[in-house]
């Protein structure tokens, strides 16, 4: 084994990984300086998404694709719900969004472990994503490719909306100047919700890949939550170029710590380096020019 | 040393705790050296047994499964005329998955509920949280799970395994299958690191090469990076002692990096029936170590599983740990009657030697250390799930929780 192919490998899908759940919180955070500690359930009710569409398309091979769209709607529903109900009542108060999401996160682990059970559910892998690729003594698992690459197609998919729809123009509008958008006849509170709806979907998208990886538990959410943030700040604030960058670093440094040492260790390294990080440059890797986050 | 460290520590504790029960109290009524008045009401028909386990919070799965099988028992006995005459009120609390919850409802339990006895907890954190409280009290407690031993306490009766009747087994037939290099996998906390610490140096004494051994957190569920150094160990086998979960994460990338139940096979201490469905990838070959599998073949355990599934649902499996808990029960009602009394000292004085024909087969309390003498057993996961014995011990194993009797184990050495 290549002490150098695993970790970058490894740490390039766990990295793809924590770019698709940082993406959402990203874009919340950026655009309405939302901390949404309920985002890890979103990736929950994706990886649920992929264990019910298994129960009803019944070909292994189909459902994980099926599932990839059901999950980003189921998802991303979700978010919507949350942010009618309960995130649009308490803008631009960061505090309170974390609190309160705090509590819908621990509402909705609940809520699964009285539907599903608290012991998990098995996801099957589809045949065509069994197996691996020999790289220099690595066994690359196809699932790890497929992540990297459900990653970057919601990096396009995202990047495609943002830079030449309507919507995307008034996403970037309201990021900039949210009061100039509205006199500019933008309907905020509709760019809001479309943003929320696309960040929790694109979490459903990562629960799929999850799923993949370790099959459900109600308390799936809560191991992803906790880096996502740390790729989100470390990438700065509402920056989509520094998240994609801090979510592939983060994912490989640990990967490396990992080998190097031992699982805990790195966990504990990888924070301890990403808060050295911020006391040199505490807007993270690059600097938000909004008033958005004032 | 450890075990006389923790002896001391635990000693040093129980005097302090009997000087401040004695300064509270001024002086207790007897000769004894209960440490607390009991509270306990035997004068109605009916006694109370505190149930105390988490039927919320991440551990709710796993002790819901011993909630029932107490319930069954506590049902069982009742038809069957009680303990020394009484029927059993069972006095119900959650632990809530929190070692916290499980020393506040044990004090509860013990002196607000007066109750006789409790039954309960699964994790160590949950159990050593309890002890201290039982011993102040001067309670009883009956704990049903496996565990990493190294302990003993005078108001606990430990009715799973210690590592004598699972560890070290499980290493014996290793040695049997020709073994000689060994892989260690588990979670990172206490009963992994401790487990494997025995592993490591009852492996130098049986010549068997540990070459590897990873940790990852409990919430972790990414193994691929620590499957590629089994990929690239090449051991052959694995001893599997990752809780929970996590255990999914790993099978499926046992199997996505080539690894199969042919090529490495795995020894598991925690997968039983419940958890054998749940891994997402066919765990057919795989093998565990327990004292107690659904599929042993007994009288008493098919009585034990039809009364069970006839109150439960018949989609219900059962485990070691629910019979262990189960076994406890029924451990508590021959102590009390062999002692005559549902007085603490009573029942210790009387421990020695109580047994109980339980669905494992006999079991015997040992009245020095309080654990149980038991079978251990390994089972094959065959294609049902259900786990084919394929070794057992020759005899119920003697409980040595401090490993005195193996004079290759150095507690001081890593």
């Amino acid at each position: 084994m290549d002490a150098f192919t695993t970790p970058l490998l490894a740490g390039t899908a766990t990295g793809a990984l924590l770019l698709i759940a940082a993406l959402g919180l990203a874009l919340t955070f950026g655009q309405m300086g939302v901390i949404n500690m309920a985002h890890g359930e979103f990736l929950m009710a994706g990886a649920y998404t992929a264990y019910l569409t298994q129960q009803v398309v019944t070909n292994a091979d189909l459902s994980i694709l099926v599932a990839l769209p059901v999950a980003f709607v189921v998802a991303g529903l979700l978010g919507l719900l949350l942010e009618v109900a309960i995130i649009s009542w308490m803008y631009r108060r960061p505090l309170d969004t974390l609190l309160v999401t705090v509590g819908v996160s621990l509402l909705l682990q609940q809520l699964a472990k009285d539907v599903f059970g608290a012991q998990g559910d098995p996801v099957r892998t589809p045949g065509w994503l069994e197996g691996n690729v020999d790289v220099f003594g690595y066994h690359w698992p196809y699932r790890q490719m497929f992540t990297i690459l459900l990653a970057l197609l919601a990096l396009a998919g995202l990047g495609a909306l943002l830079k030449y729809t309507a919507y995307g123009r008034r996403i970037r509008a309201t990021v900039q100047n949210r009061d100039l958008a509205e006199t500019m006849g933008v309907s905020t509170r509709a760019v809001d919700r479309v943003t929320f709806f696309v960040g929790s979907g694109l979490a459903g998208i990562g629960g799929v890949a999850v799923a993949l990886i370790s099959g459900t538990n109600p308390n799936l959410g809560t191991t992803y939550i906790i880096s996502a943030f740390l790729v989100v700040v470390a990438g700065g604030l509402g920056q989509l170029r520094g998240t994609v960058i801090a979510a592939f670093a983060v994912g490989i440094v640990t990967a490396f710590l990992t080998d190097w040492l031992s699982s805990s260790m790195a966990q504990v390294l990888t924070f301890a380096l990403v808060v050295i990080f911020l006391q040199a440059r505490p807007q993270g890797l690059f600097t938000v020019r909004t008033r958005g986050l004032a | 040393m450890f075990p006389t460290r923790a002896r001391l520590v635990t000693g040093t504790v129980l005097a302090l705790t009997a000087a401040l029960g004695l300064s509270a109290c001024g002086g207790s009524k007897s000769g004894e050296s209960s440490a607390a008045e009991s509270c306990v009401d035997t004068s109605g028909d009916t006694i109370k047994l505190g149930f105390l386990n988490s039927t919320s919070g991440a551990m709710a799965i796993s002790e819901q499964t011993v909630r029932d099988s107490l319930g069954l028992a506590a049902e069982e006995i009742n038809v069957s005329g009680g303990i020394l005459g009484k029927k059993i009120e069972p006095v119900v609390e959650d632990g809530a998955s929190d070692p916290a919850v499980f020393a506040e409802k044990i004090e509860k339990l013990l002196t607000g509920d007066c109750v006789a006895a409790v039954f309960g907890g699964w994790t160590s954190a949950s159990r050593k949280a309890m002890l201290p409280v039982v011993e102040a009290d001067d309670g009883l407690l009956f704990y049903p799970v496996q565990y990493e031993g190294l302990e003993a306490s005078k108001n606990i009766y430990y009715t799973g395994a210690t590592t004598n009747q699972q560890i070290i087994p499980a290493m014996d037939f290793l040695k049997s299958k020709g073994v000689k290099t060994l892989f260690l996998a588990g979670s990172d906390y206490v009963f992994p690191r401790t487990a494997n610490k025995i592993i490591k140096q009852y492996a130098a004494e049986l010549g068997i090469e540990i070459v590897g051994e990873e940790y990852v957190p409990l919430d972790d569920d990414d193994w691929t990076t620590q499957v590629a150094k089994i990929v690239a160990a090449k051991p052959d086998f694995v001893f599997n002692t990752i809780n929970g979960s996590s255990n999914v994460g790993f099978i499926k990338a046992y199997y996505e990096q080539g690894l199969t139940a042919k090529t490495t096979p795995i020894i598991s201490v925690s997968i039983a029936e419940e958890e054998a469905p749940a891994m997402g990838k066919d765990v057919t070959g795989q093998f565990a170590a327990w004292n107690y599998f659904e599929s042993v073949d007994s009288p008493t355990n098919a009585a034990f599983i039809k009364a069970f599934q006839d109150k439960y649902g018949a989609d219900r499996p059962t485990s070691d740990p629910m019979e262990a808990a189960y076994t406890s029960l029924y451990l508590y009602k021959a102590l009390v009657e062999k002692a005559d009394s549902f007085d603490v000292a009573k029942i210790n004085a009387a421990a020695d030697g109580v047994s109980f024909n339980a669905p494992e087969g006999t079991v015997t309390i040992d009245g020095e250390n309080h654990h149980i003498a038991k079978t251990a057993l390994i089972g094959q996961i065959n294609a049902d799930n259900q786990f084919d014995v394929v070794w057992s011990s020759d005899a119920p194993i003697e409980p040595d929780p401090f490993l005195k009797g193996y004079d290759w184990w150095d507690p001081s050495k890593e």
